[in-house]
């Protein structure tokens, strides 16, 4: 076996191919950037390079850098991971010419399956189901026009060499695929420098469903199932689950075998994924293959027990596949959340910056946690934004749910936005509870974008409860106080009112084993915990008709609490009784308007303000430039209108939300 | 008027009949119509403020049958029990406090002789048995028509603001108008909370400001409690209603001794001494021009992540604060490298003086953070006095006989590395992280000056940048003299910090006698 392994990545996928490295006794190197002197795959590694600059280009996407750490350390193999140079074929080339292993498939096989018209004539040579298309050069939109009708309409006119969206035009009609053409064309040439496009059949109600492959230098190759990847927010994956709630079992092994026949056709030697497009009526159509180890592998480990990446390197030293494909059983239901550094309640923009609390839920046999940060780590801009790919598991896909469900509760994050909110919310959707997905869901359900009122509905009580039982601990300890008037110190009340959402729950309480009961009208509610003051997590059990075992962050906000549970951020505070009617008293104070401001989007340097007092502005005019982690952002007029007020100047150092220039009313 | 009881011939169960009744007057203070408006305005009356804020049912009012003695403009015509002000004492969570209460519904809160004699003598009982005295002030001013009376009961209750000063707590919670001379009691207590929107404070009002400087001001711009505790630092905290505002009173009065010969209370917790925060070690960037949240290391580092910030919207460049460690109130003072990167100016060392003086006066411990770059430059603030200011910062910690913890982050530079709680000043325990700069100024300035010939050559002062940085950008220099009694790593901060007070919890440490020192103020 190799004795040690480079890592020619970043983040939570270089620290996952280190643990496995670590399980087979292979030392290991990682390589890193300027942003990454202290992050976690160089800590966890035996050596560690320094490669370059921050940018990826100047670092990650060094590829004779990244030999020559080989040399330097004596590495004799490198794993890719994902993204950076695990699909570049002259990467792979540059390493066999050094005598160094490339754990992934050969050169011809990254390249044949790189382009998409080319992968996809091999893909119909080797029998596999494509979409109803045409893969030749198109010479001008009346011949695109020509091919949109034999194929039938809709059709998708999408540029050869494309990506993420761009070059991508849907036509429903001779009109739209005339002028679909030559946007798409202009498109792809813009963005591609190729503007080769090709038309396809538009599939409605799509479902993105991939076959993992694993293959050897022995000619072996085995399907190890499916992952449905239909949750999808701008073509990024959101959420990802083993198997497809959709899938029969005729059509699995349909896929399976045709996966494998495809990957048989270029010789493909390690592990590999093929993706399918499939439509209502369970048709299936090949996409492209990715030749590579996925982000989402983690649930096809959970459902079928086996460490991919150890497979990787064991076909990569030259062994046999240790099984075959009788041997692959699917057992259980997995599903993948990823957790990024965005804000979900703004267009999900990139929350970078210093993660100033950071606990992932405990790892276990139903929660996995892939992740490249620690507690006082950063998320630099430079770099995908993502903290973690957390994983359930579960016997059935409702267990794995309500799994996911806790260990999203569990997870505490503090010091930048993130996406819990929203993954939270998808996980308590009750169309993706039943399973009905498509790769439109996330459009479709969250048309606006995503809002604080799309979040789960649940029982009030048990928050309540927990806000009682924190409540009482403060109140007991402040009883405890030194220095009260001799024979009149004070006891803690047993009767208060939590204010939650607006409505107010009276409740008397009593102290019982581990805990308390509450009496608020209705059956006696009891809950116990261990919790004790300061500790982020609440873990307890309330119990009424059921018992409910309940997890929530609980942070001290002045006089109240913030609890954090099922995606919801609530300001809970506990009153006396005649607390909570003095309190009813108080003025509702409405927000102030702060739509004629424009307001600084993150904390950074204001480099310049375009605009003065007074000035007339048309919507869309550059107002102000805002510098963060060395990124520029443009922050435009959103309306016309007529500056009133600039409040910051240029130089000055601005916190999120404060504000820059005043419109006039 | 006073009625007279009559005992003649009533049975005892009648007499006491007719103290209830006379009870339920005063209670009633200016009648349903007058509550109904302070309601509306947003604002609780004077008692149920007081009910809020103590214990339940343990205020023992006193002077409840007190009225005026004016016979003029008709005000012999009108009287209400207890005369515009509610007074007394209770406990918060056991602790006994002192309060008084004006009462806007009783002529408008205005004060008058009798009003003043009831603070005065609430004030005069908190000295005697060293007691903690809140003042909850809603008054329209002085009681006009009791003239120089009125303004004879104001300077009273100054004389005893003053006297008090240093003894007892004393904290000021303004819940309504105070205007005029009015405002020289709250100005003379320890601290000033505000409640936004129904509370001002100034010397003169925005009619009389009109006339004179032809300003046009609202009275919430002239002296609301966004202005106070943004601009000019008159208030230390701003709360957004009454509720809020009693109910942070109450959490605030228990980091608080009860008199300047006892120590603070100590309540339990959980919280280890010996806590680790691993995530320390990365707070300080590496790029020594990157500003960082000083905020997450007392957050880290006090018991619970509970933190009490005093005046946190004004001079933000300095942090104060209360907190505890294992149990005890302890002040924290820190640089804040978020805010005009730290620096000390007018305004902090002002904010942080008088903190510092709080502290020693009443016997609770200081934790000061460091990180200065050294003090702002610019005419306006040397305009503005810098010199007398700064030095009140130098002066408070100098005087200050309280144990004192000092953690230097990152930067102290120059004479801002004296004044921030220094070996120097009596400081007890220094320590130093890592990425300590002990120096009299920054590298790149301090090698234009020494090697000011070389100015020109852009290579040489960057090699002698870089010399300089070796040399003194570190805690080391300081080590070798014991300015420093050790360098620690970040995460070990809270344990080094907890036991550094324990060992100092029994110090004992005079200054010389005087009648008074010479602060320059």
């Amino acid at each position: 076996m190799f004795k040690k392994i480079l890592i020619a990545n970043r983040g939570e996928i270089a620290c996952r191919v280190i643990k496995t490295c670590k399980k087979m006794g292979i030392a290991t190197v990682a390589v890193y950037s300027d942003a990454d002197k202290e992050a976690l795959h160089v800590q966890m590694a035996d050596e560690a390079v320094h490669i370059g600059a921050a940018p990826s280009a100047q670092s990650y996407l060094l590829a004779d850098k990244i030999l020559e750490a080989c040399q330097q350390t004596g590495a004799e193999a490198v794993h890719p991971g994902y993204g950076f140079l695990s699909e570049k074929r002259e990467f792979q080339e540059k390493l066999a010419a050094a005598g160094i292993a490339f754990i992934g498939p050969d050169a011809h096989a990254i390249f044949a399956m790189g382009d998409k018209i080319e992968s996809k004539k091999l893909a119909k040579a080797a029998g596999v189901s494509t979409v109803p298309g045409y893969m030749g050069v198109i010479k001008d939109a009346d011949e695109a026009v020509k091919i949109a009708k034999e194929i039938g309409y809709p059709v998708m006119i999408k540029a050869s060499a494309g990506g993420g969206g761009k070059g991508m035009r849907l036509a429903w009609n001779d009109l739209q695929a005339h002028e679909g053409f030559i946007s798409a064309t202009n498109e792809a040439k813009s963005s591609f420098a190729d503007d080769r496009v090709f038309i396809e059949k538009y599939i409605e109600q799509p479902r993105h469903i991939e076959i993992q492959v694993m293959g050897d230098s022995h000619g072996n190759v085995i399907y190890l199932g499916e992952r449905e990847c239909s949750i999808q927010r701008r073509h990024q994956k959101v959420i990802e689950e083993a198997p497809s709630p959709f899938l029969t079992e005729a059509v699995r092994k349909a896929m399976g075998e045709q996966a494998v026949a495809l990957a048989k056709a270029v010789d493909y030697k390690s592990a590999g994924t093929v993706e399918f497009i499939v439509d209502a009526k369970r048709n299936f159509y090949f996409l492209e293959m990715n030749t590579r180890l996925q982000v989402e592998h983690p649930v096809t480990e959970l459902i079928t027990g086996l460490d991919l990446v150890e497979l990787m390197i064991r076909v990569a030293y030259g062994e046999t596949l240790p099984l075959t494909q009788q041997d692959v059983k699917l057992t259980g239901w997995a599903m993948e959340a990823r957790v990024y550094a965005e804000d979900p309640y703004r267009n999900f923009m990139p929350s970078i910056g210093r993660l100033t609390r950071y606990i992932p839920p405990a790892e276990g046999p139903n929660v996995r946690v892939d992740t490249g940060v620690y507690e006082g780590g950063e998320i630099s801009m430079y770099y995908d934004p993502m903290i973690a790919k957390l994983c359930s598991y579960g016997p059935v896909r409702e267990l794995a749910i309500s799994n996911m469900r806790q260990a999203l509760d569990e997870y505490y994050i503090r010091g930048l936005s993130h996406n819990i909110p929203f993954l939270a919310a998808l996980m308590a959707h009750p169309r993706f509870v039943k399973g009905e997905l498509t790769t439109n869901f996330i459009a479709e359900e969250y048309p606006d974008g995503f809002h604080a009122e799309d979040l789960p509905v649940e029982d009030p009580r048990l928050l309540v409860a927990v806000a009682a039982f924190v409540k009482q601990k403060l109140v007991e300890r402040a009883c405890s106080i030194s220095g009260q008037m001799p024979g009149h110190e004070v006891s803690p009340g047993t009767e208060w009112v939590v204010v939650f959402n607006g409505t107010n729950y009276p409740y008397k309480i009593s102290t019982i084993e581990g805990g308390y009961a509450l009496e608020m009208g209705g059956p006696t509610i009891t809950i116990t915990s261990d919790w004790s003051i300061g500790q982020p997590l609440f873990r307890g059990v309330v119990t009424d008709d059921n018992k409910h075992h309940i997890v929530v962050q609980v942070d001290r906000k002045g006089q109240g609490y913030q609890l954090f549970h099922n995606g919801s951020l609530a300001n809970v505070v506990v009153y006396s009784p005649r607390g909570a009617e003095l309190a009813a008293l108080m003025p509702v104070k409405a927000a102030p308007d702060m739509s004629k401001y424009l307001l600084s989007p993150m904390p950074g340097l204001l480099v310049s303000v375009a605009v003065t007092e007074g000035q007339e502005v048309k919507s869309g005019e550059v107002l102000a430039v805002v510098e963060a982690m060395k990124m520029e952002n443009i922050l435009r007029a959103e309306r016309d209108g007529v500056i009133a007020k600039v409040h910051a100047k240029a130089g000055d150092s601005l916190m999120v939300d404060q504000k820059i220039i005043e419109f006039a009313d | 008027m006073v009625e007279e009881v009559k005992n003649s011939g009533e049975s005892m169960q009648e007499i006491i009949r007719q103290l209830q009744e006379k009870r339920a007057r005063a209670r009633a203070g200016g009648g349903p119509k007058r509550i109904e408006a302070q309601h509306k305005k947003g604002k609780l009356t004077a008692r149920e403020r007081i009910e809020l804020f103590l214990d339940e049912g343990t205020f023992e009012e006193w002077d409840m049958f007190v009225e005026h003695r004016c016979h003029d403009f008709g005000m012999d015509e009108q009287s209400i029990p207890g005369d515009g002000v509610v007074t007394g004492y209770g406990t918060v969570n056991g602790r006994l406090v002192f309060v008084f209460s004006q009462d806007f519904t009783v002529f408008g809160g205005s004060l008058s002789e009798a009003h003043a004699e009831k603070i005065c003598k609430i004030m005069d009982h908190a000295m005697k048995v060293g007691a903690p005295v809140i003042g909850l002030n809603d008054s329209g001013g002085a009681r006009i028509q009791e003239g120089v009376a009125s303004l004879a009961g104001y300077a009273e209750v100054f004389q005893r603001n003053v006297m008090a000063s240093g003894v007892v707590p004393q904290v000021s919670l303004i819940m309504g108008p105070c205007a005029g001379g009015a405002v020289y009691s709250p100005a003379m207590t320890d601290f000033i909370f505000m409640v936004k929107d129904s509370s001002y404070m100034f010397v003169t009002g925005p009619d009389v400001v009109k006339t004179v400087t032809h300003e046009t001001v609202t009275a919430e711009e002239l002296g609301g409690a966004v202005t106070h505790t943004t601009k000019s630092g008159v208030a230390d905290l701003a709360f957004e209603n009454d509720v809020e505002a009693l109910l942070q009173l109450r959490r605030f009065v228990d980091f608080l001794p009860s008199n300047n010969k006892q120590t603070p209370p100590v309540r339990p917790t959980l919280d280890p001494a010996n806590r680790v925060e691993m995530s320390l070690d990365t707070l300080i960037p590496e790029n020594p021009n990157k500003p960082y949240d000083m905020k997450e290391l007392i957050l880290k580092v006090v018991d619970e992540g509970d933190f009490f910030e005093i005046a946190p919207t004004y001079a933000a460049n300095i942090i104060t604060g209360f907190g505890r460690m294992e149990g005890r109130t302890v002040g924290f003072v820190a640089n804040q490298p978020m805010v005009l990167a730290g620096c000390l100016d007018i305004d902090s060392s002002r904010k942080a003086a008088r903190f510092v003086r709080f502290c020693d006066a009443f016997n609770i411990p200081l934790v000061t953070f460091v990180d200065v770059p050294g003090f702002l430059p610019g005419t306006t603030q040397e305009y503005g006095g810098i010199i007398k200011h700064g030095a009140k910062l130098l002066y408070a910690y100098a005087e200050c006989t309280v144990p004192k913890v000092t953690v230097i982050t990152r930067k102290a530079y120059g004479g801002a590395y004296d004044v921030m709680s220094s070996k120097h000043l009596r400081g007890d325990v220094n320590f130093a992280w890592p990425s300590a700069e002990i120096a009299v100024m920054g590298p790149k300035g301090a090698v234009e000056i020494i090697f000011r010939q070389d100015i020109g050559d852009a290579q040489k002062i960057a090699d002698r940048t870089e010399e300089y940085r070796q040399k003194f950008a570190n805690p080391f220099v300081a080590g070798h003299r014991g300015f420093i009694d050790d360098v620690i790593r970040p995460h070990a901060t809270r344990r080094r910090i907890c036991r550094s007070l324990a060992m100092l919890r029994d110090k004992q440490l005079e200054n010389p006698w005087r009648k008074h020192g010479n602060i320059p103020l």
